[in-house]
């Protein structure tokens, strides 16, 4: 965040690691917080409020995503399975049980990182590209199952439809009620990541993405760490799902496809790997352009292409620049847009006497 | 009995030659892998932009005839070489030397943009034939039948295999271009362009998926659904070895036999989709037992 460094000397290990090593950052957070618990909500449409929505439930999963990619370095392209895992077991529960949020959200997120684990097993053998193909393997196993066990995909159309959230017997309807459902989790999520990355945990994992073998040297147990990335990146990806879940109030696979995980991968490129201001960044670009994209083909495309095709168009396009997109962070800028607000703020930190 | 025995062999007919026609698919991600180390995640996309090549230029100019064919093939190939070459110096040329997690992104990238591609340009998203100057009617073996484009595919990837042994044993080329993937700086130290022969790995690349593309487009049609074909690939050279072409060969004929057998006997009892599903469960397996698969080279790793 933002940075001042005059007269701030570290002496402690502590103050060196803390959550916000300058008082203006604490500011700053704070600021946000006060923007988005009271002023968005209560001056933005309801259309806009339901883009927010899926910037915080697509931020969860996304820090998930990270967790696992950016700070572990073990690629994943089987996001979106271990989402509908967690997304089958709260509706399964929620419908067959009539249990209440609280209890399904927790429990998809833990049944996810329960197969996230079993998926991570490989990851002690193989790494890399082999480990790129096992991920995309169990993404197609998981989606398949889910839809051909009726038990669990709930019959032919594999889509159960759920009961939106209710707090102490009021059912939360509203997109501002909802908002407030989703802004609350996202805030957990954030600063759980923030203190998970700084943990003991957190280095462990640092060190494992930077050289496994050598990590293992120095008495990281390489098959604990693994294999708890995957169980904490799938968690995140359950939680992202059950939310998903509640908020459209229906678990269909058709929103957890390969497509979606490739998504996931984009926010965190683009975001900037590694890094949970890249990785908010990345998912706000990412949710919300598909948006723009929708509206700049609805506003010029009848004069390009047929009307009746424009949805697919504005789909394809989405496809190609992000596809476009992917590409140029990985040649251009590899740390993400991160890395443009880091540059931007180092700029701006000594102006106007930059020299 | 008999007839049974002649189910089970008539499966595994069409199990093979789909096999092999897998294999040429997976016979450019193989000589990609084997001589730059870089995963092409778009080797589908890939085989759908040939086919889209194909049959434009088909339509275009003869039509289904022998002639309309020829010029089809070599525009197609033509197109996929440029397309190869451009690939190499743009995007994966500055990603050497970079994480391998890099390159799986930006090929990911590239499948994403081929996708998308078709419905917003002037082609169209619905499906184009790919009309080849060759009949319909299943030629009958004695013990089983078989439609001629599948015999077409079946021979084509036969001969694809036999070229690209000789290349890599026999030809200066070739030779070079094992040198260059065994170990880059002493290639390089012996006087080898590494940069030139990564561009060439490319190129040939393209010419597999041209030839792949054009048979699986004349067999399925040409439309973005055909890229799905190259999901088929990872079982194969999983299977086979990542760098091996022989692998792909025997991983093809796995999977495509493992495939056809699941559709045969698995389906009428869980409702369909084996076929999908069935190769995929060998590959982890695969990966957990043997994860450099039959033929493939091990990586020693040093720190």
């Amino acid at each position: 965040m933002f940075h001042r460094e005059a007269g701030n000397f570290k002496t402690t290990y502590d103050s060196d690691m803390a959550l916000f090593p300058l008082p203006l950052a604490k500011w700053a957070a704070g600021f946000f917080l006060l923007v988005f618990t009271l002023i968005v909500p209560f001056s933005m449409h309801e259309y806009y409020l339901s883009v927010f929505i899926q910037i915080f439930i697509a931020i969860v999963g996304a820090l998930g995503l990270n967790i696992l990619v950016g700070y572990t370095g073990q690629i994943s392209i089987g996001h979106a399975a271990f989402m509908s895992v967690g997304a089958y077991t709260a509706a399964n529960l929620a419908v067959k049980l009539g249990l209440p949020f609280w209890l399904t959200l927790p429990a998809g997120g833990l049944m996810a990182a329960f197969i996230g684990a079993i998926v991570g097993i490989p990851s002690l053998r193989i790494k890399g590209t082999y480990l790129a193909i096992a991920t995309l393997a169990s993404q197609l196993i998981i989606e398949w199952i889910i839809n051909h066990t009726p038990a669990i995909s709930g019959g032919a159309a594999a889509s159960i439809e759920v009961p939106r959230p209710s707090l102490f017997g009021y059912q939360l309807k509203s997109p501002r009620e909802l908002y407030y459902f989703t802004l609350f989790f996202v805030v957990i999520a954030i600063v759980c990541t923030m203190n998970l990355v700084r943990s003991r945990i957190g280095r462990a994992f640092v060190a494992i993405r930077d050289q496994d073998i050598a990590a293992e040297i120095i008495g990281i147990n390489i098959f604990r760490y693994k294999l708890l990335a995957f169980a904490i990146s799938s968690f995140y990806a359950g939680v992202c799902g059950v939310l998903y879940t509640y908020y459209y109030s229906i678990a269909n696979y058709e929103a957890f496809q390969i497509v979606v995980s490739i998504d996931y991968l984009a926010m965190i490129i683009i975001g900037g790997l590694g890094s949970v201001l890249g990785t908010i960044l990345g998912a706000i670009f990412v949710t919300a352009l598909p948006y723009a994209i929708r509206e700049a083909v609805n506003l010029v495309g009848g004069y390009i292409w047929d009307t009746a095709a424009l949805s697919a168009v504005a789909a394809s396009m989405k496809l190609v620049i992000f596809g476009a997109l992917i590409i140029f962070f990985l040649v251009v800028e590899p740390e993400g847009l991160a890395r443009l607000w880091r540059n931007i703020r180092n700029y701006f930190r000594v102006w106007p006497f930059s020299y | 009995m008999l007839e049974e025995l002649g189910f089970a062999i008539s499966l595994l007919v069409s199990g093979a030659s789909i096999g092999l026609m897998y294999a040429l698919i997976a016979l450019g991600f193989v000589l990609v892998y084997k001589a730059t180390d870089a995963i092409n995640f778009a080797q589908g996309e890939f085989v759908m932009l040939a086919a889209y090549a194909g049959a434009l230029t088909i339509a275009a100019t003869f039509g289904a005839s022998i002639a309309g064919a020829v010029v089809g093939i070599l525009v197609a190939i033509a197109v996929m070489v440029a397309f190869s070459f451009g690939l190499e110096r743009i995007v994966l040329r500055p990603l050497l030397g970079r994480p391998v997690v890099a390159v799986i992104m930006a090929t990911i990238g590239l499948a994403a943009i081929l996708r998308g591609l078709p419905p917003i340009t002037p082609f169209g998203a619905q499906t184009k034939p790919l009309p080849l100057p060759i009949s319909d009617l299943p030629i009958d073996l004695g013990f089983a039948t078989i439609p001629p484009i599948q015999l077409l595919g079946v021979i084509v990837s036969l001969l694809c295999l036999g070229v690209f042994t000789w290349f890599f044993m026999k030809s200066r080329m070739g030779v070079a271009m094992r040198a260059v993937a065994d170990n880059q700086q002493v290639a390089m130290a012996m006087g080898i362009n590494v940069e030139r022969y990564f561009a060439i790995a490319w190129a040939m690349a393209g010419i597999v998926s041209a030839l792949g593309g054009i048979i699986w487009g004349s067999m399925l049609g040409v439309d973005t659904q055909l890229a799905l074909v190259g999901l088929k690939v990872f079982p194969v050279v999983i299977l086979g070895g990542l760098d091996s072409v022989a692998g792909a060969v025997i991983g093809g004929l796995i999977v495509g036999i493992v495939e056809s057998l699941a559709a045969g006997y698995l389906d009428p009892y869980v409702g369909g989709g084996t076929k999908d599903f069935a190769p995929y469960v060998l590959m982890i397996i695969m990966l957990m037992f043997k994860p450099y698969g039959m033929f493939g080279k091990r990586k020693i790793e040093r720190i």
